[in-house]
């Protein structure tokens, strides 16, 4: 087993302080992502959260060019774009996606030019590749406190919310009735969803973010029914598959082509994306066979197994129809 | 069926909910106008009318989420506090897919500690008012499955029993019965009527149909363009009443214990083309509310 090991577990993964910097800053982001992720999708919000991703590559693609941190360029466009988006954007949610495509639209065409300066003017080639493409790899142990620092801002404020939040996931309309005030928490949400998405940038690039913020929580909310168990079963997901990219890239040094490793991005992107489908071809599995008796018994049979059947069109025919 | 309200020590000729002269304009129109009714502890009121008329702006100025131009509302006998617990608010519809992990018992408590801070810790208490509640509303059989899976009836149920959790005074529905089949309807109606008959909560619904909430509502309030009417159906549903509240010639027509609205031959119209259209004597295009 011990040479097995030694194949799986490249020797000098854990040694490596780069390796080490990344599996604390994946797993930190990783985590936060996965939080913020399942609220963005129970809110119906997970274009607004694609945008932030790209969006803060303008701010990246900018830091590039001041030569300053990238995640403060990331932060501080993120920041930005979600306060436009936030006073641009009417409460409906048709309105909150135009405001959303305005925004990412004028913010791509900066970060267009701003690559541009930067491949011109920098020679800094490789900047365009670091800001939409990342690398865990390449963070400095520097940034590790402030990326800490903004993943617990972040979780802090999701806690702090997290209720009014899942209520206003219901409906606006059902949340102010209850006395929330839902424009003050939806403006915060998209702030946090801004710095989120920001850490997410620097840790897997800013067009690959949203794998990190939707990947996990999707997968995690065909897995279970309560919010608070997607909210765990998503941050594992999230934190197993930047872990597991991690060790990948680092062992694919050795895969062809030989002694260049693959992207740790990558890694982890495909990771996300197997988990998901291999979720949902069990799911789907599991659903089949359990809807065979189900189709000869009346509906509430149908509706009283864990998995709820309405998904899929055609047993949810078939249940409303012997109702 | 459990308890739904704490005894009620308030004088039960005090109304519950009283709109006294709102208008509402919105951009350079008026939607409201001078609209003035009340609703009394343990009574069911119908706000009737078609769409546009004016029920959604009204159960937004109620629920403070819009402020009138003119008027006030009164809940409880005094203005309507920032964060208020006496209303419950049961929206047409609740935006949520079906495969999103919230439970009909996690909304349910939601209606409980929805506006509180922070993450919730699990209590027993806290799962024995919900158990309950679902009891009430006859939700128990789909309590663990999530609400978006839930049909059109059975999401009304659960939204009820969010709403009435917080034990209200006040229980607003906003067109309860839209997208219902006819066996809900029934039953949602007659939930309705023995929320408000026995445990004494004042519950306004809003309807474009009034006959399937006709058996069980006190009374009704009639909007037609941001005007209101409000009586018993005997006195408001009627052809004058009506005919004066749309400023146009309307008919009631009371059928089988249904009652049909609607539109009159128009004076202003070529006679000519009355005299056909009488000939016809099939109102259906001129419905305005039925």
């Amino acid at each position: 087993m011990g040479g097995f090991w030694s194949h799986v577990v490249e020797p000098g993964f854990f040694q490596s302080q780069t390796v080490q910097v990344a599996l604390l800053v994946g797993g930190v982001v990783a985590a936060i992502s996965a939080v913020v992720g399942v609220l963005t999708v129970l809110r119906g919000q997970s274009f607004a959260g694609h945008a932030l991703g790209d969006i803060s590559a303008t701010g990246g693609s900018g830091a590039f060019l001041l030569s300053i941190n990238p995640l403060f360029g990331f932060l501080g466009m993120g920041l930005a774009a979600a306060g436009c988006m936030e006073a641009i954007g009417v409460r409906r949610v048709r309105g909150r996606d135009v405001a959303t495509g305005i925004v990412l639209g004028a913010a791509l065409g900066v970060a267009a030019l701003f690559l541009y300066f930067d491949t011109t003017f920098h020679s800094t080639s490789g900047a365009a590749i670091t800001v939409l493409f990342g690398s865990l790899f390449v963070v400095s142990s520097s940034t590790v406190p402030a990326i800490i620092a903004c993943a617990s801002g972040a979780l802090v404020v999701v806690l702090v919310l997290y209720r009014p939040l899942l209520l206003s996931s219901v409906g606006d309309d059902v949340a102010a009735a209850r006395g929330v005030p839902v424009r003050v928490i939806g403006g915060l949400f998209i702030l946090t969803m801004a710095v989120t998405v920001a850490l997410s940038a620097i840790t897997i690039g800013a067009i690959l973010s949203t794998a990190l913020l939707i990947g996990p929580a999707a997968t995690a909310l065909r897995m279970t029914r309560r919010p608070v168990t997607a909210t765990a079963t998503a941050v594992a997901i999230g934190v197993a598959a930047t872990w597991v990219g991690c060790l990948l890239a680092y062992d694919s040094f050795y895969w062809p082509p030989v002694n260049h490793g693959w992207p740790v991005s990558f890694c982890i992107v495909a990771l996300v994306f197997v988990f998901y489908l291999a979720v949902d071809l069990v799911r789907s599995f599991r659903l089949r066979r359990t809807n065979l008796p189900a189709d000869k018994s009346n509906g509430a049979v149908v509706r009283a197994h864990p998995l709820d059947t309405l998904s899929t069109g055609i047993e949810a025919a078939s249940a409303s129809g012997s109702e | 069926m459990a308890d739904l309200t704490e005894s009620t020590s308030a004088d039960s000729r005090t109304p519950i909910l009283e709109l006294d002269g709102i208008g509402v304009w919105l951009s350079g129109r008026e939607i409201l106008h001078d609209v003035k009714f009340e609703v009394r502890p343990g009574e069911l009121v119908g706000l009737i009318g078609s769409n546009g008329a004016g029920k959604t702006t009204i159960f937004r100025v109620i629920l403070g989420l819009l402020t009138p131009s003119s008027g006030r509302v009164l809940i409880v006998g005094g203005p309507r506090p920032r964060r208020n617990r006496s209303v419950g608010y049961v929206p047409q519809k609740i935006a949520l897919d079906p495969d999103m992990p919230l439970r009909s018992r996690d909304l349910v408590a939601l209606g409980l500690d929805g506006h509180k801070l922070g993450v919730s810790l699990p209590s027993r208490r806290r799962r024995e008012m919900v158990d309950e509640m679902l009891h009430a509303v006859d939700a128990m059989p789909f309590a663990n499955a999530r609400v978006g899976s839930l049909s059109g009836g059975e999401q009304q149920r659960v939204m009820i029993a969010h709403a009435l959790i917080s034990r209200p005074k006040l229980l607003l529905l906003d067109e309860p019965l839209a997208n219902l089949d006819l066996r809900s309807e029934q039953e949602v109606v007659e939930l309705l009527a023995e929320i408000a008959k026995e445990h004494g909560v004042a519950v306004l619904i809003s309807a474009h149909d009034l006959n399937p909430v006709l058996p069980v509502v006190d009374r009704v309030v009639y909007v037609a363009h941001g005007h209101v009417a409000s009586g018993t159906t005997d006195e408001v549903v009627t052809t004058d009443v009506l005919s004066q509240l749309y400023g146009h010639n309307v008919d009631v027509i009371r059928l089988h214990g249904r009652i049909l609205v609607v539109a009159g031959p128009s004076p202003r119209a070529d006679p000519a083309l009355m005299e056909q259209l009488g000939r016809l004597s099939n109102p259906v295009d001129d419905t305005v509310a039925v």
